[in-house]
């Protein structure tokens, strides 16, 4: 199998410098865990380099030409990552990733008892009720958990289907007039799927709950637009969509960002200063004390053009692609179970598996032995594992410079580690 | 091939036919260990007949589920340090860690380490530590439980 209609060219991969090296005595490297961490097209790289190399101040202070071109650049990237998820700069906050974001808005919950009356609308206490799902990762699972902890709120949870979708049977009662906030996945990061968020946010409306979505795997993958999502928070990490490490966002509301305590603060953000107390500025600079990740930011900001470039619905449709492929041909072999959903409908290019009688760190070592990195273990999601009884899956992710030979050679390195373990 | 030098035959031995597994009684110590990267766990149990360093390890009996570095590694553990007095277990039990750091490099003592040998391989790959060592330090923890020594 060498192409199928949808395929982005190969000819991508050569936009990435780390995917030219070679593995594990010379083997191609393919890499099959962008999931957890993407590689870096150059244009990513120049962009942070060249930051540092004309450009680099701080931000947001100074008079001189560099402390302005460093604002220019930091700033232009806001509005670039803005405008790819269909937001404007003023709601597009700057964190340090996606778990970051979470935890500033649930330490906005925690804190609004005591942030004054324009917090009260975040007040959880004892009655109220948080929900989530039993596919978050854990970023979007431990915080609200926290949360309950600090203020006496209780956390429900939907579960999942045998077919790794949520179950939404319970829709109605899971989201009651007692739910403050619903928190969930956009796309699992192990599963795959992506949950009906409009059918659950539009539930959410009726009750007047909030709504947080977990965007860490669906933004680098698929078209976004904030708008029409009906979510309230949204937030996600640049690592994951070719981006640097340490810059991620929190997308909300304005007239929530406004009203919501901030989570960090310090230099950067306030107004006035006084010994007896500060006022602070408005979002999103209220939420980003301390000196920012600029050069990651302007990394970002190259990333979502490099991206916007080549369309984020063709990213999709080649993702879609790659993973009905990876589905048939890890479906065909003889002791696979897939994980998730069976087909491509609603759903993104995580595909999780288990091998009979092999465990995933084995298979993941034998894949590794062929240069084929995936990604093995419970993938900081480990109620998904305890749902489905097994200890840890093999996950394969996929991105825009993946290819149809690359899913080949992860189903060959299956049966390669069957054949060495001798359970085939 | 590398994958050969990792699972060698001994390895892969005990992982198919793993030894003194299976919760038993009695015991005075137990532990509960778990790999929070990859989800492998084993709880462990220690039954001592004598005080002090100088009892004799007459039982180790476990259960566990996880990959299989750290299924034989458990296997290989009980049945080095079975009928063995805690002091010598001990030394054998340090003899085993310094070859899980040697990176490979290490040409351990087959006298002292016996099939744990096997285990060099695994050493390469800093992953794959932390696996083999899951057994070893639930028996550590639950001898020291058994010696009163921690709660």
């Amino acid at each position: 199998m060498t192409s199928r209609p949808g395929l982005l060219p190969e000819e991508i991969k050569k936009d990435f410098p780390l995917l030219q090296r070679t593995v594990r005595g010379g083997r191609p490297l393919i890499y099959l865990d962008s999931g957890a961490t993407s590689q870096k097209p150059l244009a990513v790289l120049d962009a942070e380099r060249e930051f540092y190399e004309r450009h680099n101040a701080a931000v947001h202070r100074g008079a001189h030409l560099l402390a302005e071109e460093a604002t220019d650049a930091f700033e232009g990237a806001r509005t670039t990552i803005a405008t790819f998820i269909g937001a404007v700069p003023g709601e597009t906050v700057f964190t340090r990733n996606a778990t970051e974001a979470i935890n500033l808005v649930a330490y906005a919950l925690s804190n609004a008892a005591t942030a004054g009356p324009e917090s009260e609308r975040f007040v959880v206490g004892p009655g109220d009720e948080i929900v989530v799902t039993e596919m978050e990762h854990h970023a979007n699972l431990v915080p609200w958990q926290q949360v309950c902890r600090r203020t006496g709120a209780t956390l429900r949870w939907f579960g999942l289907t045998d077919d790794g979708r949520l179950d939404l049977e319970q829709l109605d009662d899971l989201v009651n007039e007692r739910t403050k906030l619903v928190a969930l996945t956009h796309q699992s990061n192990v599963l795959g799927t992506v949950p009906p968020v409009e059918l659950i946010a539009a539930r959410a409306r009726e009750v007047g709950a909030l709504v947080l979505l977990d965007a860490a795997q669906s933004v680098p993958h698929m078209p976004v637009d904030v708008t029409a999502l009906g979510a309230d928070f949204l937030v996600f990490s640049g690592h994951k969509m070719l981006g640097p490490t340490g810059i991620g966002v929190l997308w909300g509301r304005r007239e929530l960002l406004e009203t919501m305590p901030p989570f960090i603060t310090g230099g950067s953000m306030i107004e006035v200063v006084r010994m007896e107390g500060s006022t602070f500025m408005p979002p999103p600079q209220r939420f980003e004390a301390g000196s920012p990740n600029v050069a990651q930011a302007v990394g970002l900001g190259a990333a979502c053009d490099y991206l916007s470039e080549i369309g984020m619905d063709r990213v999709h449709a080649h993702e879609e692609v790659l993973t009905g492929y990876a589905l048939e041909r890890l479906a065909e072999i003889p002791g696979v179970r897939l994980i998730g959903p069976a087909t491509t409908e609603s759903r993104g290019g995580a595909v999780s598996f288990v091998v009979d009688d092999i465990h995933p760190h084995d298979v993941g070592q034998v894949l590794d032995e062929l240069g084929v990195e995936v990604r093995v273990g419970h993938h900081c999601a480990a109620p998904i594992c305890r749902r489905f009884g097994i200890p840890a899956t093999t996950r394969a992710t996929f991105y825009v410079h993946n290819t149809l030979a690359d899913i080949d050679a992860l189903a060959d390195g299956v049966r390669g580690a069957q054949k060495f373990f001798g359970t085939a | 091939m590398q994958l050969e030098a990792m699972y060698q035959e001994v390895i892969l031995d005990h992982y198919r036919n793993p030894q003194n597994k299976g919760l038993r009684e009695p015991f005075e110590g137990e532990a509960h260990h778990v790999n929070p990267t990859c989800g492998d766990e084993i709880t462990l149990r220690v039954h001592l007949s004598g005080e002090g360093r100088d009892a004799t390890l007459t039982d180790v009996s476990y259960d566990a589920m996880g990959c299989s570095i750290s299924q034989a590694s458990a296997s290989v553990l009980t049945d080095l340090v079975i009928g063995k007095s805690v002091k010598d277990a001990m030394e054998i039990g340090d003899a085993f860690l310094e070859l899980m750091q040697s990176q490979g490099k290490a040409e351990p003592d087959e006298d002292v380490l016996e099939d744990a040998v096997a285990f060099v391989g695994v050493s390469k790959y800093p992953a794959r530590i932390k696996c083999a060592l899951l057994g070893w330090m639930a028996w550590k923890d639950a001898t020291a439980r058994a010696l009163g020594e921690a709660s």
